[in-house]
């Protein structure tokens, strides 16, 4: 697996003139029936030609950046800025969820929703918070996402949220046809919104239900855009494509908590870089016995549950 | 050559578009189909693929069942192939090209149903080879996609030579041919296997995830495919020229009776492990075949379907094993209509739906196609017909030798295909 690294040489696809001639030609001829064919007329020669996030070079990238941020600006009314930061070197994050401490507040759904950008209507969610009955422990058949009661936890249930696990050998980058989505240095399984072709094969290999597709428009509010973006994480999405959590992306690449660490309530949410012995992480790991989501299906998830108390 | 090739093109389109009075109201009426799914679609990609009723929790419905049942009968091709080449039998031999067409069209419907299934068709260049970034060999659509097309392209291929050499009066080349109608068989087996491996390759839905599913998908499809031939072919001699013998009507029929014992055999010895062991996975099965009850609330949308497809299935193996009601017309094409409905039912919907319900993480979310999803699979369908439709209309004076570069442009009453 390659990593985005913008100070490296832009590859051949990028510099060779036959590479671009060739998708030149093939955009001229087949922009226009592209666009009678989606219904789109917003959709520019540029957006339709763009190339894998791979594959572009240091410029492309910047003409994409700088294109994706006026269009934002002429969508939102502000100044979206839209990151590329790659993985810091020597780091691989890790994240562990307390099942005894998580109350089911789902504050931490809803602090995702915010800071990711997701569509409010219909609203995405990259969390999921599953409400499972004591007596079952962990089964899925047992459980309950849409449980509404006067308050949390409720008498005879514990909480189980569940979100991308990060997996070592994710199943939905072997199944993506295009290469659309795949896992950069720092453990992040990331998705290009501009190279997904929306087929959805993802969201049937994913064994968690992280992946969530765009069904109609998103709907943002201008006021609810959270204007500091990554590219490959919470910049706002464009409709038919697959979206999903990336462990706050543009945080933590810049030394922050994700955003469902930083507001939750019980302190049940522990993150931080597996290759660091002093970190949160390896402490959790060093300390309690943890367990992995579906282990039997050895996707090897860089999430951990366990239970603290 | 060329031109004479310049030529066949002109003759046939201008086939296509004679013909008698029934001929075109049957056209204006698929055209109609057309245009409505078309209208559908707009509206589909005007405003997402929310208009359907697929979720998160159900990602694919209706489009990709409709798809893998349609691979399957473009993979049935072969049941004639098979006994016309292999075994040297002649009374097929002549129709196998009816088999190849019904391919050709099989396929065209199955791009049309994956096509509007995805949510970015104005990125399809990312998925073509060379152009796009194709994720082979990792991705078992990466492969679907590659021998999708080359089957498609062999049969178009194949279609088009014998015909092309029919109408120039000369006879095909066998060394031409014969190479590639052989290839045909392992393609034909390749398709459907590697369609039935892009759901068997997914460890995280256990309805799918079972070694016997490439082989059910060959049993069933051998069992569907050939029984719309069936049909056809009784309508085709019976409104042209084209010479059928029962003979080779009722040997398709034999064969199909031994694919659909073991299609059956197979659902029971799949039924068996996942009832009788019953783990957690044998949830999927019992939303299938009995309903599930989660949190007070039964669900049990496909019971029915499910029952109903097993039941067609077997009466329409008996109708085909007893010779008595096989070699008779009415309870042959009763068979034919029960044993296609069967497949359809569980190699579409019944096949999509409890892979993924519950769903990944328990949750029960019943998926019905909306209307927008129903016109959509019309149009295509009636694509479909109408793609078969012109194809029988200019390859049936051709084959029968009536229309050809030097006769049966004027005078010549051309015969009527009728819509199958």
């Amino acid at each position: 697996m390659t990593d985005l690294n913008l100070t490296q040489a832009p590859d051949d696809c990028a510099t060779g003139s036959s590479c671009g001639s060739r998708r030149e030609f093939l955009g001229t001829a087949v922009a226009s029936v592209a666009m009678a064919l989606t219904g789109c007329g917003k959709l520019t020669k540029e957006e339709f030609l763009q190339n894998h996030f791979k594959q572009l070079s240091k410029t492309e990238i910047e003409t994409i950046i700088s294109r994706l941020e006026s269009e934002y600006k002429a969508k939102y009314h502000k100044d979206v800025k839209v990151g590329v930061e790659p993985a810091l070197p020597g780091v691989i994050f890790g994240y562990a969820l307390d099942l005894s401490r998580c109350i089911g507040c789902r504050r931490c759904v809803h602090a995702c929703v915010k800071e990711n950008n997701q569509s409010r209507e219909p609203e995405v969610q990259w969390i999921r918070v599953l409400e499972m009955e004591k007596e079952e422990g962990v089964n899925l058949q047992h459980s309950e996402q849409y449980y509404n009661p006067e308050e949390v936890p409720r008498e005879g249930h514990f909480y189980m949220p569940v979100q991308c696990q990060q997996c070592k050998k994710p199943p939905c980058v072997k199944v993506c046809p295009v290469g659309a989505t795949w896992k950069e240095k720092d453990g992040i399984v990331v998705v290009d919104y501009n190279w997904c072709i929306g087929c959805r094969y993802c969201m049937a290999a994913c064994p968690y239900g992280a992946r969530h597709f765009n069904w109609g428009e998103p709907h943002l509010k201008d006021a609810d855009v959270n204007p500091a973006t990554h590219y490959l994480g919470n910049r706002p999405r464009p409709k038919g494509v697959v979206e999903k959590c990336t462990f706050c992306i543009q945080r933590t690449r810049k030394g922050l908590y994700p955003a469902c660490v930083e507001i939750c309530p019980t302190g049940s949410r522990k993150f931080g870089n597996l290759l660091d012995p002093k970190s949160e992480i390896r402490q959790v790991l060093e300390t309690k016995r943890v367990f992995k989501f579906k282990e039997e299906l050895n996707t090897q998830p860089n999430f951990f549950y366990f239970y603290g108390v | 050559m060329l031109k004479q090739f310049k030529q066949f093109i002109v003759d046939t389109v201008g086939l296509m578009i004679t013909g008698s009075r029934i001929y075109y109201a049957w056209v204006a009426f698929l055209l109609l189909l057309i245009v409505l799914g078309a209208v559908a679609y707009a509206g589909q990609l005007n405003d997402g693929l929310i208009v359907t009723q697929m979720r998160d929790q159900v990602s694919w419905g209706f489009y990709i069942g409709n798809f893998t049942f349609l691979v399957g009968v473009a993979a049935a091709s072969i049941m004639l192939v098979i006994p016309a080449y292999i075994y040297d039998w002649g009374p097929i031999k002549e129709i196998t090209i009816l088999g190849e067409m019904l391919a050709v069209t099989a396929l065209i419907m199955c791009l049309g149903f994956v096509m509007v299934d995805i949510g970015r068709p104005d990125r399809f260049w990312h998925i073509m080879p060379l152009v796009g970034h194709l994720n082979w060999p990792q991705s078992m659509l990466a492969w679907d996609v590659i021998v999708l097309n080359l089957y498609l392209l062999l049969n178009w291929f194949v279609v088009t030579y014998l015909l092309f050499s029919a109408y120039l009066e000369k006879h095909y080349k066998k060394a031409l041919v014969l190479p590639l109608v052989l290839l045909s068989i392992p393609m034909a087996i390749s398709i459907h296997t590697v369609t039935a491996y892009l759901y068997n390759g997914l460890a995280a839905r256990p309805f799918w995830n079972s070694a016997i599913l490439a082989p059910r998908f060959l049993a069933s499809a051998f069992c569907s495919g050939p029984a719309v031939l069936l049909i056809l072919l009784q309508v085709l001699r019976k409104t042209t020229r084209l010479k059928i013998t029962d003979e080779a009507i009722f040997k398709i029929a034999e064969l199909m009776s031994y694919t659909m014992g073991f299609n059956l055999f197979l659902t029971a010895a799949e039924s068996f492990k996942e009832l009788y062991s019953g783990t957690e996975h044998m949830v999927y099965f019992q939303y299938l075949l009995f309903g599930v009850e989660k949190n007070g609330v039964h669900y049990n949308t496909l019971v029915p379907y499910a029952w109903a497809s097993i039941l067609t299935g077997f009466v329409a193996f008996l109708l085909f094993l007893i010779p008595k009601t096989r070699t008779n017309w009415t309870t042959l094409n009763i068979g034919c209509v029960l044993i296609y409905s069967s497949v359809y039912i569980e190699k579409g919907m019944g096949l999509i739906i409890p892979g993924l319900t519950p769903d990944a993480l328990g949750e029960m979310y019943v998926y019905r196609p909306s209307f927008t999803e129903i016109a959509v699979a019309a149009g295509i369908f009636s694509l479909g017909a109408l793609v078969f439709t012109i194809m029988l209309k200019a390859a049936v004076p051709m084959m029968l030798g009536e229309f050809t570069i030097s006769k049966g442009r004027k005078g010549v009453d051309h015969p009527e295909t009728d819509p199958a």
